[in-house]
This record gives structure tokens, C-alpha cells and sequence, in this order.
């Protein structure tokens, strides 16, 4: 378990730069298979209208799985991961062409603690939707 | 409909344990389209300090429901699943997930409450290892969309 970035040369008030993730239809089926998650909405846009959904959209834990990798790469180790929760505050839209939709996540360290732990508050926004809300991840660092 | 409070406070264990596989380890990060090698490569893993591949660190959502879900859908809980969406969810880890990991699952629906037109609920899962070990643990947090209305 060793994580990259060294704990002594963090501060709280780092910017981690923000990565855009690109989503399109084909991720959301390979993961709800991977993930056993076929609820309709994420895959089939006549049954995502039927229900109110302006179209078919990414399931949660998609969006946060691509919050957590962006803390995973830049920690340098998922097994870093100690504490990792989110409020799902908006959806993905995901239309049926070939760009799909995008989701930016960003950080900041929000505190240091002890053992090299610190905890890093994450952003995620696709278009003009804040996707997550108090997503917050702790890490140990090196 | 209000959601049935008899509910909170049960505890449903897992009726197997869930074998970690390689292969679906892989398949999860291919499914969030992370390539990071420690997910797929052994030896990457092992130079990094870990025993074998590592799950990413969402990895749990794929078992941690199994044991509530027969509860979830009891029609004396009055859960109507074409209104639920995903509220939240959080991952405390003790340790890491690795292939070839053994691990049981307890869920308990740990709380319920209304929130506005909204009825909320939470399962919380303990992870451990067949050996009672423990791994991480899991809240989650359904909303069932105008269930308090």
C-alpha cells in the first residue's frame, strides 16, 4: 500500500486539477453489467422518458466511481482509500450519440490528519449540473 | 406510501459468501474505464505492497445489497422501486479488497425518515472476511421519490 504522494508536502488548500471523463451509452451497459444495476433508466430512453427522465442517465455510482479514480491516480493507490462517501445531487444526462456527456471532477485538500490521513473534497459537474454534493474522500498518503 | 418502521433495526446476512474473482475485478475497471494496472495485473499489485489484483474502491456495491434485497422488495415495507433513486452512498474500508477474498455480508436497514415529500432509507453493510475479519462497510441511502407524500 504506497501511496505517491507524500503527506509532508501537502497542504490543506491544494487544487488537485480537474479530469474530464467522457460517458457514453456503451460505458453505462458494460456497467450495469459489471455491476448488476439494469434498472432501465440507465440504458433505455424510451422507458427514462416514460418515467420522467429527460433521457437516459448515468447510473450513480458510475459518476462516482470516476470521482473516485480521479482520487485513486492521483494518490498513486487505491488501496490509499480509507473513507470515500457522496450525495448524489444531480444526474448525468447521457444523450445517444457519439460525444456522450462529461464529467469534470475536481479537489482540494480540505484537511489534514493524523497517521498521513487527509481528506480531500471532490467537485464533479457534467454541463451545468453539480453531480455530487459533500463528496469527500480520505486518503493515506506516503 | 410511507415506508413500513417495523423495518429499521433488521439485520439480513448474505445467504453465500461472494468469491472475489480476478476477472471480475477486471471487468468492473474496464466497466469505469480505469486501466490502472494494480486492478489487473498481479505482479503490478504485489510490487505495490498488495497480495493480489486490488477492487476499486466502489467495488463493494456489486455484492453489499444482495442480502436486503429480498427485504427491499417485501411489499410489507411498501418500497415501490420504480420511484427509487440512488441518494447516497459511502465506503468506510479497513483494508483493501483483493482477488481471492471470501467475504460475507450483513446489511441492516439502519434508518428511515421523511424528508420533505420524500421517504429515506439507509442499509448499512458490514463486510467481513469468511474468518470474520473485517473489510469495509457500507451505507447506503435510497430515495423513494414522493413516498412521504
Amino acid at each position: 500500500m504506497t501511496a505517491t504522494v507524500k503527506y509532508d508536502e501537502i497542504e490543506v488548500g491544494q487544487q488537485i486539477p480537474a479530469v474530464d471523463y467522457p460517458v457514453r451509452r456503451v460505458n453505462l451497459v458494460m456497467y450495469a453489467g459489471a455491476s448488476g444495476d439494469f434498472n432501465p433508466i440507465h440504458w433505455n430512453e424510451r422507458h427514462a422518458k416514460a418515467v420522467g427522465l429527460p433521457d437516459v442517465i448515468a447510473h450513480g455510482m458510475f459518476t462516482m466511481a470516476e470521482a473516485g479514480r480521479f482520487v485513486t491516480d492521483w494518490a498513486g493507490d487505491p488501496g490509499a482509500m480509507v473513507d470515500y462517501g457522496v450525495r448524489f445531487s444531480s444526474m448525468v444526462v447521457v444523450p445517444d450519440n457519439d460525444e456522450g456527456a462529461v464529467i469534470t471532477v475536481s479537489g482540494v485538500v480540505e484537511e489534514k490528519l493524523d497517521d498521513n490521513r487527509v481528506v480531500v473534497a471532490l467537485t464533479a459537474r457534467s454541463g451545468d449540473a453539480r453531480v455530487l454534493s459533500r463528496a469527500r474522500a480520505t486518503v493515506r498518503l506516503a | 406510501m410511507a415506508l413500513n418502521r417495523d423495518f429499521v433495526g433488521r439485520t439480513y446476512p448474505a445467504s453465500s459468501s461472494y468469491e472475489v474473482g480476478r476477472v471480475k475485478i477486471r471487468e468492473f475497471a474496464a466497466a469505469i474505464g480505469d486501466d490502472n494496472p494494480i486492478y489487473r495485473d498481479p505482479e503490478v499489485a504485489k510490487a505495490a505492497g498488495h497480495p493480489d489484483v486490488v477492487a476499486p474502491p466502489t467495488f463493494p456495491i456489486v455484492f453489499s445489497l444482495t442480502g436486503a434485497a429480498e427485504a427491499l422488495a417485501d411489499p410489507e415495507l411498501g418500497l415501490d422501486f420504480s420511484m427509487v433513486v440512488h441518494g447516497e452512498q459511502r465506503f468506510e474500508y479497513t483494508r483493501p479488497i483483493y482477488a481471492g477474498d471470501e467475504l460475507l455480508c450483513a446489511s441492516t436497514i439502519s434508518e428511515i425518515r421523511s424528508v420533505g415529500r420524500n421517504e429515506l432509507l439507509t442499509v448499512t453493510s458490514e463486510v467481513t472476511t469468511a474468518q470474520g475479519e473485517p473489510v469495509c462497510r457500507t451505507y447506503n441511502t435510497l430515495i423513494e421519490r414522493g413516498g412521504a407524500a
